[in-house]
């Protein structure tokens, strides 16, 4: 482990020991929120560009003939604020259902509806019941399903969650702040018999609030490489039983291997937080003596 | 060099420590500092090495009103002070090279300057065979040395030592006093408050002579008393 020069025995401290593992603790579970929100953030970003953009129209069985299904298709692409409408093909339909109904036999006569895949322009706006009165009028009992309005909800679910793993970030942050606060006021304590002779001798404050700092740097650099390490292990372990899962919707995996570089963030946030808070804690203090 | 003006000193809301401290010293004086046990002596040190300010009057040092320096620039005058400390003071988990190199360390010279100077001069106090030691390693007399090297060794001013003699041996204290001398030749402005009654009537530096919280009298090198204006 790296050793800094300190006229103050650090080594001696009491209330300094535990830093590291709050550290650690701060680290590991802000690795955690943070994938956590990058996961979500990305799944958003995902629903967002896969699924906004898009409605789907069902056509019961028996009424749809291709002919009927050839002018729905052209009385949607009519429709102002629609891109494309395309029939699936049986094969793409029997695929739809298959995670319910398990693979279906081709000769099978199920009657299973035709869908109609829509693509809405980018920022088209128009009203989904006018459209399913129009499309009624050419085939009964057409069900159009805009999942832009469930969308929405869940997105905006998501971005809850997401704002949610944020505080809990914040949280962690000022836990920490508060520990570290704590543990360099105990130190001032312990210390003050050569805090105030280096200060006789003319040191300036900024000279001693640096010794402390750089403690305090060093356990958070112990704390941030126990926390990390902690964090990768766990979120390797959930990456690889995600990989397994394929649920619509869901996010494949906590972190995509270009977020992962990403985790940096907090031992280096917690790092900065470690030494700025002691260092403004010392100076602080200092600043009441003479 | 040292000017207290109705200097007043009380901790909190307790009684006066000091009571209208009036004295003057000229650049390069030797003083004694005397006086019964709780008379203020150290308290009056403080306020000279800058640890404390006056609750009332005035203190000039170095050329400086004390009350009228910003906070930011005491460092650079607590620089031009040494202080010998009654109990040493010195830094256990130091070795005594690093002890005496703490001065010139909070001051930012250089590590090659400091390491040359702080060697020579723990050899001038014949501490050469013991620059790696740690302070609880050394005898009394030994620590002594180490605290006054790291007093002067970066050419102060104004040295300032309270009971130097009080922990070293008859021997021991008049070699110090020697050093003190040496010091004062150079142009080094010294107080030492002491009791050491042996000392006083060897060395006829004037006194100033604290009793109850007040300057009560100095008494010149022909022990002629003055009363303090």
């Amino acid at each position: 482990m790296i050793r800094f020069r300190a006229d103050l025995p650090f080594e001696q401290d009491q209330a300094t020991r535990f830093v590291p593992w709050i550290v650690a603790l701060m680290v590991f579970l802000g690795a955690l929120a943070l994938a956590a929100a990058t996961a979500v953030g990305g799944a958003i970003d995902g629903w967002d560009n896969n699924l906004t953009g898009r409605i789907t129209v069902q056509v019961p069985a028996d009424e749809a003939s291709p002919k009927a299904l050839s002018r729905l298709v052209d009385a949607l692409t009519a429709t102002p604020g629609i891109a494309q409408a395309e029939t699936l093909s049986a094969e793409a339909t029997r695929a739809l259902v298959e995670p319910w109904l398990g693979t279906l036999d081709a000769d099978l006569e199920l009657p299973l509806p035709a869908v109609i895949d829509v693509e809405t322009a980018v920022g088209a706006v128009f009203d989904v019941n006018l459209l399913a009165g129009r499309l009624a009028n050419i085939a009964p009992g057409v069900i159009v399903d805009d999942h832009r309005v469930w969308l929405a909800q869940l997105i905006r679910a998501a971005r809850t969650v997401e704002l949610v793993a944020f505080a809990i970030l914040a949280l962690i942050g000022l836990t920490a702040i508060a520990a570290v606060i704590f543990a360099t006021r105990s130190g001032l304590a312990v210390h003050a018999a050569i805090i105030n002779l280096l200060h006789v001798m003319g040191a300036r404050d900024a000279y001693i609030a640096r010794q402390f700092q750089m403690q305090a740097m060093m356990l958070g650099i112990r704390g941030g490489i126990i926390g990390s390490l902690a964090a990768i292990v766990v979120l390797a372990v959930l990456t690889t039983m995600s990989a397994g899962i394929d649920v619509a919707l869901l996010p494949s995996a906590p972190l995509s291997p270009a977020q992962w570089p990403l985790l940096i963030i907090v031992p280096v946030t917690a790092v900065i937080i470690t030494m700025a808070t002691a260092r403004v804690t010392v100076l602080r203090a200092l600043a009441e003596m003479p | 060099m040292l000017r207290f003006e109705n200097v007043g000193m009380r901790y909190g809301i307790g009684p006066e420590i000091l009571r209208d401290i009036n004295f003057a010293l000229e650049p390069g004086s030797f003083h004694f500092l005397t006086g019964p046990s709780g008379a203020g002596k150290t308290t009056l040190l403080k306020l000279m090495y800058l640890a404390l300010r006056p609750t009332r009057g005035l203190v000039h040092l170095l050329g400086r009103d004390i009350s009228l320096t910003p906070r930011s620039e005491l460092p650079e005058l607590r620089r031009q002070i040494g202080v010998v400390f009654q109990e040493f003071r010195l830094i256990d988990h130091l070795s005594a090279v690093e002890n005496v190199a703490l001065p010139l360390r909070v001051a930012n010279i250089k590590q090659s300057t400091i390491d040359d100077h702080v060697r020579e001069l723990l050899s001038w106090v014949g501490l050469g065979d013991h620059l790696d030691a740690k302070p609880p390693t050394l005898s009394g007399g030994q620590q002594q040395r180490v605290a006054i090297a790291r007093a002067i060794i970066n050419r102060p001013r104004l040295l300032l030592a309270d009971e130097p003699t009080g922990n070293v041996d008859d021997h021991i204290a008049l070699r110090l006093m020697y050093l003190f001398e040496e010091l004062n030749k150079t142009g080094t402005t010294i107080i030492i408050a002491t009791h050491n009654e042996a000392l006083l009537q060897k060395f006829s530096h004037p006194l100033l002579r604290l009793n109850d919280g007040q300057i009560d009298a100095v008494a010149a090198r022909s022990d002629r008393l003055v009363a303090a204006s």
